[in-house]
């Protein structure tokens, strides 16, 4: 992770304690999860425990602490995707790929995460890859899809 | 040349000739990344209107003649909220899109967002103006891209065409629109998680009163709005309060999208005016239900809505109509289920996704959530007892009165509604140790019918267990020790020749 990037980040929401969920995502964006240390250096700089950063690192969804493999596979699991068959497409993905949910690849290929409505509920089930989406998922085409990325 | 057939109109097609666009009306009509397409149509008209002609307190009547209410859930009517927040004492005031849309299975909000950015920000100048904000804040899902990317084009091209910023065309009007994007925590849609949200804390709510047109961010008086809501105002000071109040119901005036989805023909964003059938959603604009099989229900407003039955098609959907029915209107989900969907399983996945989302704070909810999808998860996996569905007969209500905010004031209702409509499901899952529509994996074996399967191999392959023997040609097996009733063979198979039993 480098400081001086984050250090920008926190420029950009002028350190403030109100921006810190925003540092947080911007922090995400950039390293595709939110190490340790960047939590630390954002309680220094800003001025509030290390404690409240984590709060609010472990309170919102979208943060995730672990690193996250090279592709981001979210498996839809809203209601529409649910009756459709959602889970059974996120059973495939875990299965196929050996990791459990959450969980990276030993390869660093994948990481599958499981999300509530990317809202394209009318393609159900659904599954994104990175910005990617692919509607109308079986366990068949699934497979497919995950083939495409290295 | 004469077409033997033209091209059929936009209203003979059975999807959108029952449908009223208001909210909608620009939709697939612009390129929602040129303001002056939407200008070109009837954008930025009301904005003067609004600004140069009309006081305050004159668009306030207006809305409240519209008897607008609120699409994001509850219903409050619009025009009486922002004359609250216009009365409360103070200098600062805010006004906050909420454009966290939370609800699984439900996308009005992004499409507004995606195909008409400018009639948001157009309602949101307007409601500014109204409650004596300047400053606006657009919480927009970070799970929208697209989203988010087109509303700070619109808002930068609003800017650049004075129709955003200080002395809005020279009225001295000044407003200023922030975006916030959320963390996705889904709790953050009630009002005061949201407030806490925007301040940088974790989206806990507290307890109203104070509400926030009194106390709202930073402490200051705050009007929260619906992106829905707020779509609809330049068109109601366009053409009138009472123009939109001649559509509807009694109590629920205008039109309302409907986000169908689930097992039906066409799924879609659906706008109609309240008071329009269930049953004319569902079967004449959604087509019915695919692939020949029974309608069962319809699960209206999200994880705190409630499933209606098949005897109940012709309610008209209101607000009121609907609370009766034990569900509610919500944001506007509209997810059909046919007779392949378990209701106990639907109960289960709402409680499971509001156990994950509790936010934690007060017992009722994070516990009382808890030991109800403990329950449901005994019934789906055939460990279910009367005694337990007694014990969630008498925790559902309770949960729902000693929550503190609405998450958990209404996270029985899934249950109530399922247990009201459908308690021969439950008694089919705790008593015979069965799932009727197949669903519940522990209850249920998968089969092969001899009769239609031609051993062409194909579900073998499929099968990750290697649980189907049987040669080329020849029918095949499931062994059911082996099988792990992920469903692979039936969904490959060409024949319909596996069962559920």
């Amino acid at each position: 992770m480098d400081a001086e990037r984050l250090d920008g980040i926190m420029r950009r929401h002028d350190y403030a304690p109100s921006g810190v969920i925003a540092m947080l995502q911007d922090l995400q964006r950039e390293e595709r999860y939110l190490p340790l240390e960047g939590l630390r250096l954002i309680a220094e700089r800003v001025g509030i425990p290390a404690s409240r950063v984590y709060s609010l690192a472990t309170f919102y969804r979208s943060f995730s602490l672990k690193p996250r493999g090279r592709h981001l596979v979210s498996v839809c699991l809203g209601t529409a995707c649910h009756v459709r068959g959602g889970g059974r497409i996120m059973d495939k993905v875990t299965r196929d790929l050996g990791t459990p949910q959450g969980e990276m690849t030993p390869d660093g290929r994948f990481t599958v995460e499981p999300v509530r409505c990317v809202g394209c509920c009318g393609l159900a089930p659904v599954v994104t890859v990175d910005e990617t989406f692919y509607g109308g998922m079986t366990q068949q085409k699934v497979a497919g899809v995950l083939r495409r990325y290295e | 040349m004469i077409l033997a057939s033209p091209l059929p109109r936009l209203e003979d097609v059975p999807f959108f000739a029952h449908q009223r666009l208001v909210v909608m009306r620009h939709r697939g009509r612009i390129d929602p990344e040129r303001i002056d397409d939407y200008i070109a149509l009837d954008g930025y008209e009301a904005l003067p209107k609004a600004l140069l002609e009309m006081t305050p307190e004159k668009i306030i009547g207006e809305v409240k003649t519209s008897l607008l209410r609120g699409r994001g859930g509850a219903g409050f009517p619009t025009g009486v909220k922002w004359e609250l927040c216009r009365k409360a004492p103070g200098e600062r005031k805010l006004l906050i899109c909420n454009a966290d849309e939370g609800d699984p299975g439900e996308f009005m909000d992004r499409s507004v967002l995606e195909a008409d950015p400018h009639a948001v920000l157009e309602g949101m100048v307007i409601a500014g103006h109204a409650i004596g904000a300047g400053e606006g804040i657009l919480y927009v899902r970070d799970e929208y891209p697209l989203a988010l990317r087109r509303m700070q084009v619109a808002i930068d091209q609003a800017e650049a065409y004075g129709l955003l910023g200080s002395d809005i065309l020279g009225s001295g009007h000044s407003f200023r629109i922030r975006v916030i994007r959320g963390g996705g925590a889904f709790v953050c849609g009630e009002e005061t998680a949201l407030i806490a949200s925007v301040e940088g804390r974790a989206g806990r709510p507290s307890p109203r009163p104070p509400f926030p047109a009194q106390r709202g961010v930073w402490g200051f008086p705050t009007t929260i709005n619906n992106v829905e809501t707020l779509a609809c105002i330049p068109a109601i000071l366009l053409r009138g309060g009472a123009w939109y109040a001649s559509m509807g119901t009694e109590t629920s005036k205008g039109t309302k999208v409907f986000s169908l989805v689930g097992k039906v023909k066409n799924t879609g964003l659906v706008e109609v005016p309240m008071g329009t059938s269930l049953r004319r959603i569902v079967f004449d604009i959604g087509g019915g239900i695919p692939d020949g099989k029974r309608f069962k229900a319809v699960q209206s407003g999200g994880p705190s809505g409630g499933c209606i039955p098949e005897g109940l098609l012709d309610l008209p959907v209101d607000y009121e109509a609907l609370t009766k029915a034990g569900a509610i209107m919500g944001s506007g989900g509209l997810i059909v289920m046919d007779e392949t969907s378990c209701m106990v399983d639907v109960a289960r996945y709402f409680l499971g996704f509001l156990m994950e989302e509790s936010c934690g704070k007060c017992t009722p909810c994070r516990e009382g959530i808890l030991r109800m999808h403990e329950i449901l998860t005994d019934f789906t996996e055939g460990r279910g007892t009367e005694a337990q569905l007694a014990l969630l007969e008498e925790l559902a209500p309770v949960v729902k009165d000693a929550s503190l905010c609405a998450l958990g004031g209404t996270a029985s209702n899934p249950v109530l509604s399922t247990l009201r409509y459908f308690r021969d499901e439950y008694k089919a899952h705790i008593l015979d140790r069965r799932c009727p529509a197949g669903v519940c994996r522990s209850l249920i074996t998968y089969v092969i019918d001899e009769g239609r399967c031609t051993g062409c191999m194909v579900c073998r392959r499929a099968c990750p267990a290697e649980a189907i023997s049987g040669g080329k040609r020849k029918p095949h097996r499931i062994d059911p020790e082996r099988c792990v009733k992920c469903g692979a063979c039936r969904e490959s198979c060409n024949f319909d020749a596996v069962r559920v039993a």
